[in-house]
Order: structure tokens, then sequence, then C-alpha cells
């Protein structure tokens, strides 16, 4: 069925084909509309599964554990704020090991209150154990959401998913894509089986006290069930090609990098931008392409360190910031690349909290960078606005009231 | 009339237990579990009984559990009742189970009390029993919102100056169909009052009074004494609401009718180290007032007036 929606709306229709049986949710802007399309299929009787109105993000991902243990298929939907105040089940939903999915607004954090599309939500995650991945396109939203049910459900992998799609520039931007029946994603994805439950007929203690003597393995097997992950994601990916003819199954997307001498890497939607920006930067003769990192967990290790291999530099776009070293995303590249090739890694701060990421910004600073004229790490998108002359006067009010 | 004779002798709270000597909360499983019986999905939030249940790879518990986080209680019982109507609707459930949550009162009065709230304006289908030893003992006996005032505990260290709060009062405020309260000294009733929860649909709140050994300084061997000293008292009140109606139970219905005489709360204070320190201090005569005060103001809430001869 080929229809024309808002990427939110995407997620819900995708969750429906999914055969979701259970969604406990809280809304958020810019997530709501998942959840209300996602109310409205039940209400009307296109879904069957239970809605559950929790009263916070923390009660949604409870919830969503707890559901999921009983056997049934879960998701839920969240954005920045709601996903920072679930951390702690975040970290539970993947230490118990509960095969389930979640979509995230990318948003960005208050105060300095912002709805706007950022990524410090997904990034201050990064080390709850669940799987990330950020699309970059309506159909891509539908595609993933699907798989990410097998990929998660996999019993080598059994850790939850977070499909992470930009707010307002995916979320409510009206598009056209196929989303497939729930008949057809039957065949696509059998019915949940869980490997574990609670289940009166085999009473077993879930989640106790686990000593030192045994703890340290419980880790080892989450990190295992990521490590699985990167061939089980790909293996998803290539039987839905096969039955409904669309590839979304790399950790990296490349554009035009074959003989590029320079990389552009980035994430989420700017991706697209950044496509422009090689576009235009490759007519004016420069030897340029991008890499999307589309899984931020499992991160594409080997992937990058074989595409950097031979290039004369790297940028690496960042929409958030980890506050007192860099962009996130450069700060994993360069770890990754540290001692396997010494290519020049140079970060580029940008997109924060919904200012416009321009392909033409790119270009100039990708020049600038090649041309050795910008620091390790640049804010590219900065600079003094009318506000902040209001601010500094308000300061010197203070000074002179306070001293 | 149910009698010991007449419970049943399956005993789903096994031998190998890692809790206290004379600890509330095991017996307190123990007779919970023989009133709901096996098919029971039992879900404790973090407390002593995360911990008394004993450790990876083995468990005292013979029913099919999941350990949550501290704030989860309403919320976790709320995915597990969903899940279980997703099961039901697919046809695979023959008999549904009754979904017990367990929590301590810091996991009901302070943390948890936002997702027992949802839980129960969304009129969940469940059990919620708060086993109240007024404190947090799990980690170390710190204050909680059901500690009484004048009590010591690690974080009030020269007595608690404030009251607790009434939650089942607070339930109650929720129009759920049934609250309860019960104790370890009556321990029939407290039985009986899971038997009834078992039947009823929505969300149940039970709360039991478990006078927790090392947490209020008393020997192990006087946990039951305790238990029927808070009742005596008049500071831990046994009764039902239920249909809009409030309605006293065991010995506090004998104490309200006049039956049996409300003995002094300073002869439950006494016996108590944690209530050792406010007694002897000044303040002692005042704090003792208060308390028969909370008494006062509790028999009133549920009564409307306090009979004069209590
Ligand atoms: C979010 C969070 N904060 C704090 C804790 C630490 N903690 C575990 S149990 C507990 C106290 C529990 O008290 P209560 O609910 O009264 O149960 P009890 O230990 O008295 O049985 C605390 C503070 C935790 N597990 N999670
Ligand atoms: S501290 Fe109290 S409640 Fe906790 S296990 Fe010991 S006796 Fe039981
Ligand atoms: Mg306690």
């Amino acid at each position: 069925m080929r229809v024309l929606e808002t990427g939110n709306h995407f997620v819900a229709l995708a969750v429906r084909s999914a055969g979701v049986e259970v969604v406990p949710a809280y809304p958020i802007t810019p997530q709501t509309q998942v959840i209300e399309k996602i109310a409205d299929l039940i209400a009307e009787g296109e879904m069957e599964a239970e809605y559950i109105p929790v009263e916070s993000e923390h009660s949604a991902c409870a919830a969503l554990i707890s559901a999921s243990l009983t056997g049934v298929r879960a998701f839920s939907a969240t954005a920045s704020h709601g996903l920072v105040y679930m951390h702690e089940m975040l970290h539970y939903a993947a230490g118990i090991r509960v095969p389930v999915v979640m979509a995230n607004i990318n948003r960005a954090l208050g105060p300095g209150w912002n709805i706007w599309c950022d990524h410090q939500d997904a990034i201050s995650q990064r080390d709850t154990g669940w799987l990330q991945v950020f699309v970059s396109s309506h159909q891509e939203i539908v595609d993933t959401v699907i798989q990410a049910f097998l990929v998660t459900e996999n019993r080598d992998v059994l850790l939850p998913m977070m499909v992470n799609l930009d707010a307002f520039v995916l979320s409510h931007t009206y598009m056209d894509a196929e989303v497939p029946s729930p008949e057809e994603v039957k065949r696509y994805l059998p019915p949940y089986r869980p490997r574990w439950r609670l289940d009166t007929r085999l009473p077993v203690t879930h989640g106790s006290v686990v000593y030192p003597v045994d703890f340290s393995e419980t880790r080892e097997s989450m990190k295992e069930g990521q490590e699985n992950a990167r061939e089980i994601i790909r293996e998803a990916a290539k039987g839905y090609e096969e039955m409904f003819g669309r590839w979304h199954g790399d950790l990296v997307e490349e554009y035009r990098v074959e003989d590029a001498r320079h990389l552009i890497l980035a994430m989420g939607s700017a991706a697209a931008e950044c496509r422009v920006a090689v576009d235009s930067l490759r007519e004016e003769g420069h030897s340029v392409g991008l890499l999307r990192v589309r899984f931020f967990r499992p991160f594409p290790v080997e992937e990058i360190r074989r595409l950097c291999q031979d290039r004369d530099d790297l940028l690496v776009m960042d929409r958030n910031y980890s506050y007192g070293l860099s962009g996130a995303l450069y700060s994993e590249v360069k770890g990754v690349l540290y001692g396997r090739t010494n290519i020049p890694v140079r970060n580029l701060i940008m997109g924060l909290g919904g200012r416009d990421v321009t392909h033409q910004l790119i270009e100039r600073m990708a020049v600038k960078a090649w041309k050795g004229e910008l620091d390790d790490i640049t804010w590219a998108d900065s600079h003094s606005t009318k506000s902040h002359e209001i601010t500094k006067e308000m300061l010197g009010r203070f000074e002179e009231m306070l001293d | 009339m149910v009698s010991f004779k007449s419970l049943p002798e399956e005993e789903l709270f096994l031998a190998g237990s890692t809790a206290c000597q004379g600890c509330p909360a095991s017996l307190a499983l123990r007779i919970a579990f023989k009133a709901l019986g096996s098919n029971t999905i039992l879900l404790v939030v973090a407390s002593c009984t995360s911990v008394l249940q004993g450790s990876y790879p083995h468990s005292a518990i013979n029913l099919p559990l999941m350990n949550a986080a501290f704030a989860t209680g309403g919320a976790t019982a709320s995915g597990v009742v969903a899940g279980i109507k997703a099961l039901v609707k697919r046809g695979e459930l023959e008999e549904e189970p009754t979904v017990l949550m367990w929590a301590g009162d810091g996991g009901t009065y302070d943390i948890g009390i936002q997702a027992l709230s949802g839980a129960a304006e969304r009129e969940t289908d469940f059990i919620y029993v708060c086993y109240n030893n007024e404190m947090y003992s799990n980690t170390g006996t710190q204050r909680s919102g059901a500690t009484p005032i004048g009590a010591w505990t690690t974080t009030t260290p020269g007595g608690k100056v404030q009251h607790r709060k009434d939650i089942a009062q607070i339930m109650i405020a929720h129009r759920i169909p049934y609250v309860a309260t019960a104790s370890l000294a009556y321990p029939l009733d407290f039985y009986q009052k899971m038997l009834k929860a078992r039947e009823i649909r929505g969300t149940k709140y039970i709360e039991l009074l478990a006078p927790c050994p090392p947490g209020w300084k008393f020997p192990s061997s006087k946990m039951i004494e305790v238990s029927r000293m808070a009742v005596q008292c008049g500071m831990w009140l046994l009764y039902e609401h239920e249909d809009g109606e409030n309605r006293f139970t065991g010995a506090t219905k004998r104490m309200i009718e006049g039956k049996v005489k409300k003995k002094p709360v300073v002869d439950y204070l006494e016996v108590q180290g944690r209530f050792k320190q406010v007694l002897a201090s000044p303040e002692g005569k005042e704090a003792e007032r208060m308390l028969e005060e909370d008494v006062s103001e509790s028999i009133r809430r549920l009564h409307g007036w306090v009979p004069e001869y209590i």
C-alpha cells in the first residue's frame, strides 16, 4: 500500500503491520502523532493491541519491559526529555533482555526548552545496551521499524532497539512511502515466540540479585548480543529486500565514496543535506564522498576502518555534543580509527536545537577543512544573535543590583 | 470461617530465603501465596523482598517472578496485565493468572506513588500489597513517608519530626474497589482479605504493617507481639474499604465497638528501640501526645468520630 503520510504516522502504520500487541506510551512533542495514530487505529478496530496511557515515560518503559516479559510483542515511542526520563529503565530493558522496539523522535534537551531536532537525547543513552539506528527517509522509517522486531527478537540478539528519526524534518513532513500490510509482514516476521517468559507453568525468577561471581558474564552476553546484531541486521534486511524489494541493511551507507579523497560522515536526516553538498562539491571538482552512519549501536567499527583507508581526510558532523570532549560521533570515529590509519579527522558541530543544516554551510566548511583552516572541533553555525545582546544587558543589570 | 487447618498445605515460599530472623515480609509472602495459589504472577520492586528471595541462580519463591525497578510498581503491573490480555486474545491462556505486585513502604509512599496512582486510575486489574515496615530497611533503615513521628532512623537521627502519610486513604480517594489493611498478628484476617482481593476485578490495595526487628530494634522473637501491640494501641487500624464503605475488622472492630479497651500508644513505643531516644528526651511526652492524636485522627477519618471510651 503506497500512502502519503507524516514520518510519525509511518511509524504507527509500521507498528500495526508488525503485529504489535501492547503499546504503553506517554506524549511528548514531537512524538505525539505516533501514539495518537496508534490509539486511533486501535479505537477504530484496525489494530488489535492494548494501549496503556501511562502517567510518565519511566512508567511507559517499565510497562514496555514487563509486557514483553509476558511473551507478547511490545512497542513504545518517545522523544527528548521523555527518553532521558526513561534512562534507568533503558538499562533495565537491556539488562533483562527484552526484545522491545521504541521509536525516538530526536529532539534537543532543555533547559533552553527547545522542541526541535538534535541528537543529544539518543547520544546520551549510548551505554544502555540498546541497538540504535538513525533513519533518514520516510520509507526507511517503515522498513526499519518492521525489521527492528526481527533483529531484536533474534535469539542471538535479544536486546531492545531504538529507531531514531529526526524531529520535524522526518516526524512531521509528508512523503509517500510503501507500507506492507499486516498480512504481508506476517510472512516476513512470524508471531513473537519468546525464549522465556513469566509463565505459571514454569515458575522462574527474573532479574534477581547477581553476585560478582556471575555478573560480568551477564554483561558479556549483552556485548555478544550487540556483536551478533551486526550480521543479523544484514540478514533481516536481506530477507526484507527479497520480499519487498528495498534494501536497508548497512551499518553505514556510502554515497560517492569509491574514488573519494575526502570523506564527510553524518547521521540522520542531515545526511540528505550532505548528499547535496557532496554533489555540488564534486561539480566544482572536489573528490568527496559521504558516509551516513545508520547504526550508532552496534557501531560500524570495521566498516569505518575499511572506508577510511587511504583517504586524505575525514570531516565528522555531530548534531550533539559530549561536554568536555567533542561531538559524540567524532570521538567514536577517532576511537575506532586510532592505530589503524592516521587520517586527519575534524569535527563540525552544527544543527543543534533544530538550527537549519544547509548544504552551503557544509560545503564552505569542507573546503576550509581541506585547506587546513579549521580547528579540530568547529562550532560551524554559531554566531552572535540579537537575543545574546539582550542577555548581556540583563547580566549587566544583575551585576549592578547584586554588587 | 477459615481456620489454620483449612489453609492450603502447598508452600510457594520455599526454604532457603535469605531474610533476617523474624522477618515480617517473609511471613507475609507465605500467607499471601497460600491465599492466591500457584496461578499467580509475582512482581517485586526493589526492597528487602528483592534480596530475601535468594540470589541467582536460586530462588525461594516458587512463582513466576519479575523483579522490577524501585519506582515502577504500578507500571510494571500494568504491562503484565496488558500482556495477559493480549495472550487471552490470542487464545493462549486458559486461566488468567492473578497479578500480585509486592512493594515496601518506600516503593509505595515515596518513589512509587506516581506509578501506583496511575495504575489505580487506569483500573488495572491487580493486587498491590505494600508491606510497611515504616522505613527503607533494605538500604539500612532510612526514613520513609510511612515513618511515624518521633521514630529514629538513620536519616532522622533525632527522631522524625513530621507525621506519616495516610496512603490507604489516598488509595481510597482513587475509588478503587478494594482497600484493606492487615497485621501479621491476625494472619487469618490477612488471608481472608487476600482471598477477597483475588475475586474482585480492578485495582486492590492491601497494606500490611511489617514490624522489622533490626530496623525497629526489638528482638526477632517479638515480631508477632509487636504487630499485635500496634493494633491494640490503634497505631495500626485493621479495616476494609469496599463499595464506598469503611468497615473495621478483627481486633480493631472490637476496639471501636468498645468490646476491648484501647491500649496506650506508649506501651507499644516502649518495646521498640527506635522510640527510645525521643521518649527519654524533654519532647518525649509531646511526641507521645502527637502519636495518640495521630491515632484519633486516623479513627476519625475512617469512622467520622472517636468513641469516648477509646
Ligand atoms: C531508583 C532507585 N533509588 C534507590 C534505590 C535504592 N533502594 C533499594 S531498596 C530501597 C529501600 C526500599 O524501602 P522499602 O520500599 O520501604 O522496602 P524495604 O527495604 O523496607 O523492604 C532503596 C532506597 C533503588 N534501588 N532504586
Ligand atoms: S531488614 Fe526487616 S524487612 Fe528486611 S529482611 Fe530483615 S527483617 Fe525483613
Ligand atoms: Mg520499608
